[in-house]
């Protein structure tokens, strides 16, 4: 039982940080680029962490809650960098695909 | 008092991050974090030009919870814009033109639209009154530049300004 509910989040886990990747691959310019890795890994590492804390738990008999800790840096870290890059981007003059509104 | 805590709040995040740390609630490590808790903001003291004010914390809980959940849906809602076809997205730049004021308010304003669906923050203007923000998917530019004032942006208001 434990060990289903564990994987299920793995699972889940995986598809997201594959679907963050992919969009590095498939998206045409750089800021759209950016979406992938900034949202859905949140998700993706997120359930990961909620799988690890489950199974560690159950197993080391004590609640273990520091995975929170990994969460809490993420969601600091990620909008930053994206931020630092994005504006990195916007002051070399990077390039967006022409049916961008509003173009910069 | 203030002396000794300049910064409460960030002596309360310093001892929580601590125990999580070490993954333990026992007395040798409380006395540990509570002389970091201490220590911490009075030697760091000159980093902080602002004290940090909460005006209004039921709305900040709103606000986080608001913000869990989008980031959920935005997850969701994203991974479905990556797997769509890419000629269907129509992406898009906005300025936001910002009402609140205080510095922390735009940074965790500006993280949120980062953490939440199909958007990113790319620039702030100089002057703090701007924010550029980069859209994946949006097929009405004044109607998420609304959205976001209104979801994000007044419930931060009432939290710092």
């Amino acid at each position: 039982m434990l060990e289903i509910l564990v994987s299920i989040f793995i699972v889940i886990g995986g598809i997201f940080t594959f679907i963050g990747s992919l969009a590095l691959v498939k998206m045409p310019d750089f800021y759209m680029r950016l979406h992938g890795p900034t949202k859905a890994t949140t998700l993706g590492v997120g359930s990961i962490l909620i799988a690890s804390a489950i199974y560690f738990s159950i197993k080391d008999s004590g609640i273990t809650i520091h995975e929170i800790l990994i969460t809490i840096f993420l969601f600091i870290t990620a909008p930053v960098s994206a931020h630092l890059l994005s504006k990195a981007a916007l002051h070399i003059k990077t390039k967006e695909i022409e049916r961008t509104k509003n173009r910069h | 008092m203030s002396r000794i805590f300049p910064h409460p709040l960030l002596s309360l995040f310093l001892i929580l991050v601590w125990l999580l740390l070490n993954n333990t609630t026992s007395f040798g490590h409380i006395v540990l974090g509570s002389i970091i808790a201490i220590l911490v903001p009075v030697l760091t003291r000159e980093f902080w030009l602002e004290n940090i004010k909460i005006k209004n914390t039921k709305v900040l809980f709103k606000f986080i919870g608001v913000f869990i959940w989008d980031v959920l849906v935005a997850n969701v809602v994203v991974a479905k814009l990556i797997l769509s076809k890419n000629s269907s997205l129509m992406p898009a730049f906005m300025v936001i033109d910002l009402d609140i004021k205080n510095s922390l308010g735009v940074s965790i304003l500006a993280n949120t639209i980062s953490l939440t669906p199909g958007t990113v923050s790319c620039d702030l203007s100089l002057d703090r009154k701007q924010l550029l923000v980069h859209a994946l998917h949006a097929p009405d530019v004044q109607e998420s530049i609304d959205e976001i004032k209104k979801r994000y942006e007044l419930p931060l208001m009432e939290v710092f300004d």
